[in-house]
């Protein structure tokens, strides 16, 4: 078999791998740029290379009010996501495991917000703030925020509850465990994985949501706001040790669950 | 023995005796579960979306104060905002559709690889697809800006091999916005596309390939159709807050490449003009329903969710 | 009984002071319009080996689950000695399940889902009472696996396991075998039979293989369409089955359409298509028309040469031809087209001795009076067509007779 063939035929079998190589590659980019320009030096703005350092890691506050929106994020997420959490939760249970009149119209009124433009949600929010003569403030963000969390949460915990198979509480119950013992040995901590992961999703699309944040938040800064607003003027580099940051922090998080989930599967004899 | 008394004490003990908690009292369980929950939605979207539609139908005050408006149920409101800003519209709709068509070439090959050619490493590969999320994304899209900038090291080597025209700018461009839309919402493609794929059976590609079919005729005649279920539900997915979005238009895109999204912010925020930012919101809403009603009637769907 | 072996304890604790037995009176349990167990009155006695036959759909595993709290029924009730259960919760009652698919929680290791049942009701001494269980069922070096690292085998002795350790009154097994391969399935059935046997605990399990069920059971009820159709000893429902559904549904049976035509002392004369057969008179239906249907098994049949003498005490039929004659080893299996159409199933034990009669031949239908069984109603009823696949599937892996034709 000629070289050729041989380099055609290695193409032919590899050549998806090669993409998924390129298309990571693409997807990477811009944290990869991230990741570098948070160690640029120097200057209010971070558009032109000036030199390494590591000022700004070991200073993530440097920067005017970086810490402040930040911090803000930080809360707003945090409540955010208990409350969308235990609200979403508490309706997953009710559509998976028990039997309603009206299961239509719920179903319809959770999912909607999700087909919803994020532009729609936050001008109706606003249209409702206004005429209630509201102050747009931090609560008004956790409003909005717990609103369009609820049903991301419903549905990666409903599909959770689902798959939960009945017959494990009725035998708890053959075993003596009345309906809350049941609830909390055997349901809470088969379906905790799930409400995690929800949790997750919940603070994430919390953290780094710009829109409808920038409707419903007045005065109250937030890190996306803060990125965006100094988008003309040039974003300090401690924003993108901030970025770099939580991604690392998110990636280690998520992986190391994977890792630890393959390897007691892998116990498996 | 020990157990044997316990287990006559306690569970032999005449179960008639305890009385059972009736089983009515069971029934208001679900409604309690939902309450709190739907209440929240009802309150923060269902009666939202309402006021929204009503404030559509208003006309600035006759005081002529800036902010006033009143209740006049016009709905010539309507008209007047389609034809005032059907530019927009349409574009925004067309770079939705672009970026959604750009989402599916590129990530089909990628889910299908994660599927097929991935082994051991498809989860780990399934979290790089979602990672960048974990990295604002409004700090990526400026990264592109600054990527794709004039300073920027691809640009100025692109130029240099005169793969582009020296005078060309890569931001402020359509190219850049659509770009900006693609890659932001590739994920929202590659997921349900990795989930439908993930479900085939390879026996019917191997069937495909054992009854003569080439590559391409098994990926036209098989695949495809099999994995359409994926291929809608990650197409509305990535083109509904695709056409909604104005971020990528603000950053990426220039004067003349304003979307629907950026309308709307700007009339709430800069021009106060409530009423027609309502009017454009629903305008945008009924407008997505009706694709996506018509999409779903000619792909055909199951469970979208 | 002296001290020292594990089972010799457990059994002493369980072993009963009568009065136990558990009573199903009228039960009955409707979905909306459709009534999955319709009337069923039960006693089964305490310490017994008691099983609910029938094919899928028949309501025997709803009656499993109404005996266990997790289903209420419709009508009817259910008693435990003394105590009236019918409404009790499943947590109230001294009754354990095995389930189908096991059940084992996923979450806890093999000492905790056996402790589980025993921790609920704050048991002392949990430790010694989970190793004797883990010993009874052979198990004890998986005490810290989870669930998800047993084999299919191990995993359905755990769930005995955990039910048994309870020291229940009566324990329900649903099916507990149907997920085990064959070799597998016919050792659990021995293991289980020893275990009720030493433990003394009445079980009720519930199966759609007829073979299992006659093989532990000391008592067989035999469900169809929500109704009981028999309940006795394995051997009494077999040799003398009560309706057409037990005579097809256990083993095989040849029901051959005639009409009664006159007695003779101790035995009614029948019509069988121009021949005369007996049957014993305590085996006739108290039918009021004449017409009803003759059965005698396979293997209690004789096939002699067409020209050979009858013998006194026998019924014959007399011109059938050989249509196929399958050779198992053991046995070999004909079918036997008879004068008027009907195929008739036989089997001839292997002997070695005496002939064999390849197809075609024509043959002589022989055996003892006494083993005549008569009955009314549908011959099609409880045959192979109606059975689920699973069912068919069990029929065919235990090595039983081949899917034969029965009645036609």
């Amino acid at each position: 078999m000629s070289r050729w063939t041989r380099v055609r035929r290695w193409l032919g079998r590899n050549a998806l791998r090669i993409y998924g190589v390129i298309a990571f590659a693409y997807i990477f980019t811009p944290i990869a740029y991230i990741a570098v320009y948070s160690f640029n030096s120097g200057g209010k703005d971070n558009l032109t290379w000036r030199g390494f350092t590591t000022a700004n890691w070991t200073n993530p506050c440097g920067a005017p009010d970086v810490c402040n929106a930040l911090g803000n994020s930080l809360k707003i997420g945090i409540m955010a996501t208990v409350v969308a959490t235990i609200l979403g939760t508490m309706i997953a249970f009710a559509l998976a495991r028990h039997r309603f009149r009206g299961r239509t119209p719920t179903n319809l009124l959770i999912f909607l917000p999700m087909a919803t433009p994020e532009v729609v949600l936050a001008a109706s929010l606003l249209t409702l703030f206004l005429n209630l003569g509201v102050n747009l403030g931090f609560v008004t963000i956790i409003i909005a925020h717990v609103m369009f969390c609820i049903s991301f949460v419903v549905v990666a915990v409903k599909a959770r509850v689902a798959s939960l198979d009945p017959r494990l509480e009725q035998a708890a119950m053959d075993l003596y465990a009345d309906e809350v013992e049941t609830f909390r040995r055997v349901t809470l901590p088969l379906v905790a994985p799930g409400i995690a992961g929800a949790a997750l999703l919940a603070f994430s699309l919390s953290f780094d949501d710009y829109i409808i944040t920038n409707f419903t938040s007045g005065a109250v800064n937030t890190f996306p706001k803060f990125v965006y607003t100094s988008a003309q003027r040039g974003i300090p580099a401690q924003a993108y040790v901030i970025g770099t940051f939580m991604f690392l922090l998110a990636f280690v998080i998520v992986v190391g669950t994977e890792l630890a989930r393959s390897r007691r599967a892998r116990l498996r004899t | 023995m020990a157990i044997a008394s316990v287990a006559r004490t306690e569970v032999s003990g005449d179960p008639a005796a305890a009385p059972d908690r009736p089983r009515r009292g069971r029934r208001a369980t679900p409604y309690l579960l939902l309450l709190p929950g739907m209440a929240w939605l009802a309150i923060f979207f269902a009666v939202p979306i309402v006021t929204l539609f009503g404030t559509s139908l208003q006309t600035p005050a006759p005081s002529g104060e800036i902010g006033a408006f009143e209740q006049t149920f016009r709905f010539a409101n309507y008209a007047d905002a389609i034809q005032e800003y059907s530019t927009q519209l349409v574009r925004s709709f067309v770079y939705a559709g672009i970026a959604t068509v750009l989402c599916l070439l590129i990530g089909y090959p990628l889910a299908y690889m994660i599927a097929f050619k991935a082994g051991r490493w498809r989860n780990l590969l399934l979290v790089l697809v979602v990672a960048p999320f974990f990295c604002s994304f409004i700090l990526r899209t400026l990264a592109w800006r600054q990527i794709l900038g004039e300073e920027g090291f691809i640009v100025r080597t692109l130029k240099e091999l005169h793969v582009i025209p020296a005078g060309m700018a890569l931001t402020a461009s359509t190219t850049a916005v659509i770009a900006g839309l693609t890659y932001n919402f590739l994920p929202f493609m590659t997921l349900p596309l990795y989930a439908s794929i993930e479900r085939l059976d390879p026996r019917l590609l191997e069937a495909g390939a054992d009854l003569y079919g080439n590559p391409l005729t098994v990926l036209r005649k098989v695949t495809l159709p099999l994995t359409m279920p994926g291929i809608v539900a990650g197409t509305l997915l990535t083109f509904i807050p695709a056409a909604g979005d104005y971020v990528n238009a603000a950053l990426l895109g220039g004067i003349g490449n304003r979307m629907i999204g950026n309308v709307v912010e700007s009339r709430f925020f800069q021009v106060v003009d409530y009423p027609t930012a309502a009017t454009l919101s629903f305008v945008l809403m009924a407008a997505i329903l009706v694709l996506v009603f018509l999409y779903i009637r000619r792909a055909g769907t199951e469970e979208l969710v | 009984m002296t001290t020292g072996t594990t089972t010799d304890a457990v059994a002493r604790a369980t072993r009963a002071d009568g009065g136990e037995d558990l009573r199903l009176v009228r039960v009955t349990k409707r979905f909306g319009t459709f009534t999955a167990v319709d009337d069923v009155t039960l006693t089964i006695p305490q310490g017994s080996f008691f099983a609910l036959l029938g094919p899928s759909g028949c309501g025997k595993t709803t009656t499993l689950r109404m005996v266990a709290g997790l289903e209420e029924p419709s009508d009817g009730t259910i008693h435990l000695g003394e105590a009236d259960i019918t409404t009790a919760r499943p947590f109230r009652r001294p009754v354990n399940t095995v389930f189908q698919n096991y059940a084992l929680f996923p979450h806890l290791d093999v000492f905790e889902n056996v402790a589980f049942g025993l921790r609920r009701r704050g048991a002392k001494d949990v430790r010694r009472e989970v190793e004797q269980a883990l010993e009874l069922v052979e198990l004890p070096h998986l005490a810290r696996r989870k669930p998800a690292q047993l084999s299919g085998g191990q995993q359905q002795r755990i769930a005995l396991a955990r039910a048994v350790v309870n020291r229940p009154k009566v324990l329900l097994l649903d099916e507990p075998l149907g997920a085990l391969d064959l070799k597998l399935r016919r050792q659990m059935q021995i293991e289980l039979k020893r275990i009720q046997t030493e433990v003394g605990i009445t079980f009720v399990h519930v199966t759609h293989d007829q073979e299992e069920a006659m093989t532990m059971a000391d008592t067989v009820a035999v469900m169809n369409a929500g109704r009981i159709e028999q309940l006795g000893e394995p051997a009494a429902l077999y040799e003398r089955p009560s309706t057409t559904f037990v005579a097809n549904f256990l083993g095989q049976s040849n029901l051959l359409g005639a009409r009664l035509t006159g007695r003779e002392g101790d035995r009614g004369i029948v019509d069988c298509g121009g021949q005369p057969l007996a049957v014993p008179s305590d085996r006739l239906p108290g039918l009021g028309g004449a017409d009803l249907l003759v059965g005698v098994r396979p293997e209690k049949i004789q096939l002699r040469p067409a020209d050979d003498e009858p013998i006194a005490g026998e019924n014959r039929l007399t011109g059938g031809v050989v249509v196929d004659a399958s050779f198992s080893g053991v046995s070999t299996q004909y079918l036997v087209r008879l004068p008027w159409g009907q195929e008739a199933v036989v089997f001839a034990q292997n002997l070695g001795l005496g002939e064999r009669f390849p197809s075609g031949t024509p043959v002589v239908l022989a055996w003892d009076v006494g083993h005549t069984f008569a009955l009314a109603g549908d011959p099609e009823a409880g045959t192979q067509a109606e059975d689920d696949v699973v069912g068919l599937r069990d029929r065919a892996d235990s090595g039983a007779a081949p899917l034969g034709v029965v009645a036609r």
